[in-house]
């Protein structure tokens, strides 16, 4: 990578502040505002929100860490099929199956790290992605367990915290997945402005400089994928409660390609960008690809390609980048 | 016994395939340590203009073949040029991306001209027969695309061995900044060996049409073994895409012939273990 190339691409440098402004209250207003206004399109507001949830788990690995990973749904299939097993073979308690799913989920990417952290690259990026077509083929296999191709149905949700319905609107779903993913906000926010935080951005900006500075960098490449696997597995467990369904293409590498475009749309290492993206990406593709799919795919096509050439830092770094031309004019 | 050396054959034809159409990826790949994902566009398209010349004009196959491999190795050039340029020295998220976005692009095009159903293409009759050698039955088709491989990997060779395209071309892939160092026009080598590559990925996808299908979804379909081929091959080794594309195929055809009910999960299987026992290839270039 050369130097010119790095600036351009590394987002903000400075030190992390995690104190709360209004932006931050302005942004999760939105989502709010958007329950009370489009309330008869609750199911593709839920949907965005977990998709934002799945990306920011995999902004801690890329756009953090620096990892690059083409298998990110593993986990988020993980997930999405613990969760629906447990609600499917009876046990339908919304949070503790929530708490399985990231347990799962948690132990899959954990085992998987130790893979990763040995490649370069190039190497992470296949064994990522070996990873996912692995678990994608097992579970197509295994009819008997997941279903295969016809989805696993017949997933019955107790009432949340004993008390609300999972409604046909999708009400209880969508704030259920909103306030989940607001937690897991904090959480990453939180995790990412500690020391562990900075040291993982330092292994971004110079994985052979950290061990001459007293960094394991193997044990914190370990963590952060780790915490990640955690965070896609609560994206695809809330998923599979919400939608009452699980279909093979949570774990498919289609949803990892996605993932991936949307956190590199939004700003991958930008915190918000995930959110952004996802944003952008679900009401885009809901607009565009109920004209035509093939046009979709010719959207999307193009616009990674504008983003790598033109937007490397996604739409948060062109944002980045105006405040820093008026600061400095 | 018989039906598993026609398995076995089966196998070796299809790792031909894979190699023919993954060896200029693993060229640049070791070269330029460029990830491209949308390698397996380039057999696609192979795969319907050789279907367009074969089935509509009316040409033979084997006329088509040396046509597709000059017109999509200037294709290879321009693209290379005006697009895969600009990211050939940034990070791999970078090339990751690009190459994910011209794969889509592919796969869209592809569905708007062809449609989303298979295409095959007319073989030459001299390749339908059958041949009985010592009561084993083997496809001409397949023998063809063996020696393929053969003749194609014996001119790799003296190319890369015996030329001094080849030389520059080594010394780039041992050590990029010292070569151009030295002079040599590691850009220049590097965009002459993308069009080849590309060339050889179109003739392939036409050759393959009959093994490995053509619609739409064959870029990424197929993206996970024209990467396995190189990463385990080992990057910019001829030899180790050759040995690693003909035991992929083998292992392949083998497991789903066998083991029908694991369908692909061999192979990824496999594609996991390998990356971790040989994590820089089966033949490592001094480095």
């Amino acid at each position: 990578m050369t130097a010119a190339a790095g600036a351009r691409a590394a987002p903000s440098t400075g030190l992390p502040d995690d104190r709360w402004t209004r932006w931050d209250t302005a942004l999760w207003l939105a989502p709010i505002v958007a329950f009370a206004v489009f309330s008869d399109r609750l199911e593709l507001g839920r949907d965005v929100v977990i998709a934002a949830l799945f990306a920011l788990s995999l902004d801690i690995v890329l756009g953090y860490t620096g990892v690059v990973s083409l298998g990110h749904a593993a986990f988020f299939g993980l997930g999405a099929y613990t969760a629906g097993l447990l609600a499917h073979h009876g046990w339908g308690e919304p949070l503790t199956g929530l708490v399985c799913a990231a347990a799962v989920a948690a132990v899959a990417g954990y085992a998987t790290s130790f893979l990763v952290v040995r490649g370069a690259a190039l190497g992470q990026l296949m064994i990522t992605l070996g990873v996912g077509l692995l678990l994608h083929e097992a579970a197509n296999k295994a009819h008997a367990l997941t279903g295969g191709v016809d989805g696993l149905g017949d997933i019955v949700m107790w009432r949340l915290a004993g008390v609300f319905r999972f409604d046909l609107e999708g009400r209880t779903a969508y704030l259920y997945s909103l306030v989940v993913t607001f937690a897991a906000f904090l959480l990453v926010r939180r995790v990412l402005s500690s020391p562990f935080g900075l040291s993982l951005r330092a292994i971004r900006e110079g994985m052979a400089r950290m061990p001459a500075l007293g960094v394991p960098v193997g044990r914190r490449l370990v963590a952060a994928f780790t915490l990640a696997a955690a965070l896609a597995g609560i994206a695809g467990g809330l998923q599979a409660q919400s939608a009452r369904v699980v279909t093979l293409d949570v774990l498919s590498f289609e949803r990892s390609a996605t993932v991936l475009i949307m956190l590199v749309l939004g700003g991958a290492g930008r915190m918000y960008g995930a959110f952004i993206g996802a944003g952008l990406f679900m009401l885009a593709r809901d607009y565009l690809a109920r004209k035509d799919p093939v046009y979709w795919q010719l959207w999307i096509g193009g616009l990674l390609i504008v983003v790598v050439l033109l937007a490397r830092g996604g739409i948060l770094g062109l944002v980045e980048t105006l405040r820093a031309r008026r600061r400095t004019p | 016994m018989a039906a598993f050396i026609s398995v076995l054959f089966d196998g070796i034809a299809y790792g031909s395939l894979l190699f023919v159409i993954s060896v200029g990826m693993s060229v640049t790949l070791g070269l330029m340590r460029f990830v491209n994902l949308a390698h397996g566009a380039f057999a696609m398209f192979g795969g319907y203009v050789a279907y367009e010349l074969v089935n509509r004009a009316g040409l033979s196959l084997f006329v088509a073949l040396p046509v597709l491999l000059v017109g999509f190795a200037a294709v290879g050039a321009v693209l290379e040029r005006v697009l895969y340029r600009w990211v050939s020295r940034t990070r791999p998220l970078d090339q990751v991306l690009l190459t994910i976005g011209v794969a889509f692009i592919a796969t869209a095009i592809a569905t708007w001209i062809w449609g989303p159903d298979q295409h095959s293409i007319a073989l030459p009759a001299a390749l339908k027969r059958q041949l009985h050698v010592f009561g084993l039955d083997l496809n001409v088709y397949r023998l063809f695309l063996i020696a393929m491989i053969v003749a194609i990997t014996a001119v790799l060779h003296v190319l890369i061995e015996r030329t001094r395209f080849g030389a520059q071309l080594r010394a780039a892939v041992d050590h990029p900044e010292a070569a151009a160092g030295l002079g040599i026009p590691v850009d220049r080598v590097f965009g002459l060996s993308f069009a080849l590559g590309s060339g050889l990925a179109a003739v392939g996808g036409a050759l393959g049409v009959e093994v490995l299908g053509l619609d739409p979804s064959f870029t990424f379909k197929y993206m996970v073994y024209f990467l396995l081929v190189v990463v385990v091959g080992g990057q910019g080794s001829i030899v180790g895409s050759a040995i690693a594309a003909i035991s992929l195929g083998v292992f392949d055809v083998v497991g789903k012939y066998y083991v029908p009910g694991a369908g692909a999960f061999l192979i990824y299987a496999l594609m996991v273990i390998l990356l971790l026992v040989f994590p820089h290839g089966l033949i490592r270039r001094g480095r």
